[in-house]
């Protein structure tokens, strides 16, 4: 063997011991990834295939219906009910969104930027809300909405959702990032306290809005527990409630409620394609900021 | 007339007191610059200035009103921030017209204000850009231009060319000192460089712990420094510092050198002999003031540095940048007695 072969054919051994090692963990990574992907995508290929079944298909497992219809969808949506619920979740889920951009933000300014006795108490008080959770929370709530007389109508669903100490907090920590020169420069040019929020503050924290703006926007279009025990009319059910309420105790209408729960996921994808590339940054941003 | 005037003007956070009753006048359209090491309370003074931090006691003066209590917008001032303070979200043009925003002229005269400021400062074809689109020198330009839109009585600039590199830094300064002789409005500038202040200042103020160590022009500051840190402070390298006693009008160093008759002062005492590096010869004609040897050469180009070891420590002196001694050469330095300073060595003071 020749200086060159040997050269060679350790050359070949390095290479595949190097990349041999790459190449199982690059299969590892793929086959969990696939495996990831098939767990995510499954309930909504089936969620679909659902809806595209007869009634005495819904049973059978397979992923293509034998007899596609879309019969559920013509019934769903010439079913007046569920043209209510779609607007009062879409009412809910917007306003919500809006207040909670609007207050959370704000509270979460001034607990960033002004100094003020009693401000982390306030502050640990907010956070420590967070613990609670809301099966603990439900029969306050309606004992306050029934002596507000706020049982089944919109401020009666909205009300718990208006502000949440999660965007306080998401908005207090991306606050931090805002330097206090652009605050001090613009009380020099003249702006007060709620300018400077709106015109200065606001504007350089868009992807945490943007962030907030989808989690609570998702969060409120799939409430389910909160506006099942506050409304009590059909017309007040949100999408969630209302499509549960397809079928009765002896048979569950599931080709309706995958029709249902299909139509439903158009406008939180449209939300999400819209703040997507904010949400990213948002939560890199979170992320570095700890 | 004072445009501004600090009048025993302290802060103190919690029992701290960081600034001791500064008292100041700025003559209109004086460009001052208050320098010194960091925690001196340069700063702190300037942001009290502006309204940014409150008034412990004393008073701030702006024109021939006291301003204690009126919010920064009330002051008729406008600063310039070490970061810029540009901000991101709006274009230049924006950023420009932001400080007009509380302002009463109609949208015409905004506009050609707005055009004016960035003819001065050469930016017209930027108005449309964004921060992020802009080199650190013209966003340095846009926060400048954002204060000059308002005509202010007072310009306040804190440290704002730190953030620069060197040579930008020196562009800058003299756009500044040139956009100062075109406005003719008071400056207010803070900086930790006494480069800066030198070249830009009319008159410099010099800090340390919260207390003036001394006012003057740039000539004055260097050539009679009122006391040791202000001597080493301004120039570099440092002043000199060797110890010895003033005995008769002579010094003896505590070397056991003798140096010649420098001091009128008779009384017997003990001083800090204080030379600039520039005031030593080694060929002069003044007193001999030290002898050693040469321990390290820096060459600047014209002029090299000479580290000189002797038995009063090291000093450091200038030589010719072409025929320098060479290291380990023994030198003799001597300077023209009326370049030699005389410090008190318990209080630091100069004795005159």
């Amino acid at each position: 063997m020749t200086a060159t072969d040997i050269r060679a054919s350790s050359a070949t051994l390095d290479r595949s011991a190097v990349t041999k090692p790459r190449n199982m963990g690059q299969i590892i990574r793929w086959l969990l990834l696939f495996i990831g992907g098939v767990l995510m995508v499954m309930p909504i290929a089936y969620m679909i295939s659902t809806s595209l079944k007869w009634p005495h298909e819904v049973y059978n497992v397979n992923l293509i219906p034998q007899e596609p219809t879309i019969e559920n969808y013509t019934y769903v949506l010439e079913d007046g009910r569920f043209y209510w619920w779609f607007v009062n979740s879409i009412i809910i889920a917007t306003i919500t969104t809006i207040s909670n951009l609007l207050f959370d933000s704000l509270v979460g300014y001034t607990l960033c930027k002004f100094r003020f006795p009693g401000r982390q108490i306030v502050f640990i008080a907010i956070l420590s809300t967070l613990m609670i959770p809301t099966e603990m929370l439900v029969i306050p709530w309606y004992l306050m909405s029934q002596s507000l007389g706020w049982l089944d109508s919109y401020w009666g669903i909205m009300f718990p959702g208006l502000m949440t100490a999660f965007g306080t907090f998401l908005m207090k920590q991306f606050f931090e990032s805002v330097p206090d020169d652009f605050i001090e420069a613009a009380r020099i040019d003249g702006l007060n306290e709620l300018q400077i929020w709106w015109t200065v503050a606001l504007p350089l924290v868009k992807p945490a809005l943007a962030a907030l703006a989808i989690f609570v926007f998702l969060g409120n279009w799939t409430a389910f527990l909160w506006p099942l025990i506050v409304t009590n009319s059909v017309e007040m059910y949100t999408i969630p409630v209302g499509l549960s309420g397809f079928g009765d105790e002896a048979d569950v209408a599931w080709e309706l409620i995958m029709t249902g729960a299909a139509i439903s996921t158009i406008p939180t994808l449209v939300v999400f394609l819209i703040f997507q590339r904010f949400i990213i940054r948002g939560v890199v941003m979170a992320g570095l900021k700890g | 007339m004072a445009n501004l005037s600090l009048r025993t003007l302290t802060k103190a956070y919690a029992q701290t007191e960081v600034l001791h009753g500064i008292n100041l006048d700025v003559a209109d359209g004086e460009f001052i610059v208050f320098v010194g090491p960091s925690g001196c309370g340069k700063s702190t003074t300037l942001r009290m200035i502006a309204g940014l931090e409150e008034v412990t006691s004393g008073e701030v003066v702006i024109g021939d009103r006291v301003v204690n209590h009126l919010e920064p917008k009330e002051r008729d001032i406008a600063m310039v921030f070490q970061n810029y303070a540009i901000y991101p979200h709006m274009s230049v043009k924006k950023n420009i017209a932001f400080g007009l925003r509380s302002s009463r002229m109609s949208r015409p005269d905004k506009e050609a204000r707005i055009a004016e400021v960035a003819g001065i400062l050469d930016m017209t074809h930027l108005l449309d850009r964004k921060p992020a689109q802009l080199s650190g020198g013209q966003r340095q330009r846009v926060a400048i231009g954002r204060a000059m839109v308002r005509d202010p009585a007072v310009f306040l600039f804190d440290e704002p060319l730190s953030n620069l590199d060197a040579q930008l830094r020196t562009q800058m300064r003299l756009e500044i000192k040139k956009l100062h002789q075109r406005v003719g409005n008071t400056i207010v500038f803070v900086t930790h460089d006494q480069v800066e202040a030198m070249t830009m200042a009319d008159r410099i103020v010099i800090m340390k712990d919260g207390h003036i160590q001394q006012v003057g022009t740039p000539s004055e500051v260097y050539h009679s420094p009122a006391n040791t840190f202000v001597a080493q402070f301004i120039g570099a390298p440092s002043m000199n510092m060797l110890p010895g006693t003033l005995n008769g009008g002579g010094v003896r160093l505590a070397s056991g050198q003798s140096v010649g008759t420098i001091h009128t002062s008779t009384t017997s005492r003990p001083i800090l002999l204080g030379v600039r590096p520039d005031d030593l010869t080694l060929q002069g004609s003044g007193p001999t003031v030290v002898t050693g040897h040469v321990a390290v050469r820096e060459p600047l180009g014209a002029e090299t540095l000479i580290y000189v070891t002797t038995e009063a420590g090291e000093v450091i002196a200038k030589a010719d940048g072409r025929s320098p001694p060479d290291v380990g050469a023994h030198v003799t330095l001597s300077a023209d007695p009326a370049n030699v300073h005389v410090f008190d060595a318990d209080s630091g003071s100069v004795l005159t």
